[in-house]
């Protein structure tokens, strides 16, 4: 019989409806390759095998159906999951068990999905190798001594090692779409309030957008369908109609994109890139031109300050957010021994709870929003925003959609960026500006560099997520799936 | 010239509600150093007359009708907490004794 841990959703969807396989039979054949392979690659910090078998049978009785029902997920862990522990892979919320689903979790089940557990992530979200998790890092299963991306490292790792056919991640600065360019698989940042940020633990709200990871583009679209759309316990949530991305990645796969605009952007020729990445991309977009899609060079001028404005935005935020973890309502309390104020014991609770890097961006965060530098930091990176959003929407005027690599290098060995958080922060270069502007973007392999994978970003206008997935699959039909290493 | 001094990370740590230790000072003062000089960089761009943007969906004021909902429970709110009494999050005191 096929292995079911290779097949696509699609091809799960498809059988399980067939009844060729049951939803309890695909489950337990992902849930045994978690045991098998895990405690190599590290992908999850909790397994929900019970949970994941009930909801499994609940589609085999035929309680539910829908375009993917049965088919396997894992969710990272920064998304509140109903009695199923939820750490954003911090020590402060060890074992915390939420009462309560996030409203794309709610979604998922409704759809008939089967969770199969939580995944390892850089803490709270802030990191790009996943070696920030407070529980020890996802290994890439390309080659298990380099990171896998972050911060949702074990989201894009879980589908590499075939533990999962498709995950949930969340997206900041290129959360989603990093890991997924250096595991070779496909990740999607739908447009800002495109998803529901309701029961996402906070980091950035202005920038924070959940979205599909999948081993191929249809797969996130189908995905992204099921999680999209209005939802009225988010004020930021856009009370608009989800665009057709699974028709517009359909379309993309038949390989026609006559009359389509790339624009390239001059600003990131080369910066900073490793050349085997600039090779692939190169030659990917040579293939977008066979398909009949042209080329055209934009200056986006204000796109040299999104990472900085963006390591002022995004602390800032997380400082003011992350004030909610004082050791009163949930997660760890330490010190409290009858002799220490209240003040006392919550400055030792985050001191134990929190790792380096989100002490790090707490402070920065907090002097960016100091008066006195209020002004020239956080309000002038707001002002930035402006300026690069402009820049987005005089690009798409002339273009469809922007192209770049997805991030300047492959993945890197483990150690290789800590000590110089700075360099850490350059894997987002390019994944960034988007989240500034609050558009969609997605990364879809493109080829190796080294033996390892490339990823290629495509960039939409708001609203227009249906766009970049029809680049995205043209991309797909022309280059191909990566498949990894045997584990 | 530093951007940021050691006792300006202590200063700010405090106000973060961080007990930082004094090796935890040491490192974070030379990297947030490090980071400052690399994103004070936004003052290079004239942006005196461009409005800030602090979200990019342009919705405000977004309010539901004013009708109760189904909400936890008390004993669901506090399942989580490190202490509780009488169906209350327990804290240490907040005033001094002497107070």
């Amino acid at each position: 019989m096929t292995d079911l841990t290779r097949m696509s959703a699609a091809e799960l969807a498809k059988a399980i409806a067939g009844k060729e396989a049951s939803a309890v039979e695909v489950a337990t054949a992902h849930l045994d390759r978690i045991d098998a392979v895990d405690d190599r690659v590290h992908a999850f910090l909790h397994v929900d095998r019970e949970g994941a078998l009930a909801a499994a049978e609940r589609v085999d009785r035929g309680e539910v159906t829908g375009p993917l029902a049965g088919v396997p997920i894992a969710v990272k862990d920064v998304i509140a999951t109903k009695g199923v522990p939820t750490t954003a892979a911090s020590k402060i919320l060890e074992g915390w068990r939420p009462p309560y689903d996030a409203t794309i979790v709610q979604r998922l089940r409704a759809a008939g999905m089967v969770m199969l557990g939580k995944t390892n992530m850089d803490e709270f979200a802030m990191g790009s190798s996943t070696e920030y998790s407070a529980y020890g890092p996802t290994n890439n299963p390309w080659d298990l001594g380099r990171i896998p991306g972050g911060s949702g490292g074990g989201s894009a790792a879980s589908l590499a090692a075939y533990e999962a056919p498709l995950a949930i991640g969340t997206d900041t600065g290129g959360s989603i779409r990093q890991p997924g360019a250096v595991t070779g698989t496909v990740g999607a940042k739908p447009t800002y309030g495109g998803t529901s940020r309701y029961g996402l633990i906070a980091f950035s709200s202005s920038l924070d957008t959940p979205g599909p990871c999948a081993r191929n583009v249809e797969d996130a679209a189908l995905l992204h369908a099921v999680i999209a759309g209005h939802d009225p316990r988010d004020s930021t949530s856009i009370p608009q109609p989800v665009p057709d991305v699974v028709g517009a990645a359909r379309r993309g796969a038949s390989g026609d994109l006559s009359g389509v605009k790339l624009g390239l952007v001059k600003e990131f020729a080369g910066d900073g890139s490793e050349p085997g990445v600039l090779a692939a991309f190169h030659e990917s977009l040579e293939a977008l031109v066979k398909l009949g899609a042209e080329v055209v060079e934009v200056s986006c001028p204000h796109f040299q300050y999104a990472l900085p404005a963006y390591y002022l935005i995004a602390p800032s935020e997380c400082s003011s957010n992350l004030a909610r973890f004082d050791g009163v309502r949930y997660g760890l309390r330490t010190g409290d021994d009858g002799s220490r104020s209240l003040e006392e014991v919550m400055s030792l609770t985050r001191d134990a709870g929190f790792g380096p890097e989100v002490k790090r961006r707490i402070i920065l965060g907090t002097y960016a929003l100091s008066s006195g530098y209020y002004d020239a930091y956080y309000g002038q990176a707001q002002k930035v925003r402006t300026l690069i959003t402009r820049d987005f929407q005089s690009a798409f005027e002339r273009v469809d959609v922007l192209v770049s690599p997805t991030t300047p290098f492959v993945a890197f060995p483990f150690g290789s960026r800590t000590s110089d958080p700075y360099q850490m922060y350059l894997a987002d270069l390019f994944t960034i500006p988007t989240n500034l502007y609050g558009g969609p973007g997605i990364s879809v392999p493109c080829g190796l560099s080294e033996g390892l994978p490339v990823g290629f970003q495509v960039m939409a206008p708001t609203m227009a997520d249906d766009r970049m997935y029809r680049v995205a699959a043209a991309l797909e039909s022309a280059v191909g799936t990566l498949t990894p290493p045997t584990l | 010239m530093a951007a940021i001094s050691r006792e300006e990370v202590a200063h700010l740590a405090r106000l973060s509600r961080l007990a930082v230790t004094e090796q935890e000072l040491d490192q974070f003062a030379g990297q947030l150093d490090v980071i400052l000089q690399s994103v004070a960089r936004v003052g290079e761009v004239a942006a005196d007359d461009i409005p800030p943007t602090s979200h990019s969906v342009p919705l405000t004021n977004v309010y539901r009708d004013d009708v109760p909902q189904p909400s936890l429970t008390q004993d669901e709110a506090l399942a989580g907490a490190p202490d509780t009494f009488e169906g209350r999050f327990r804290v240490p005191r907040i005033l001094d004794e002497e107070d």
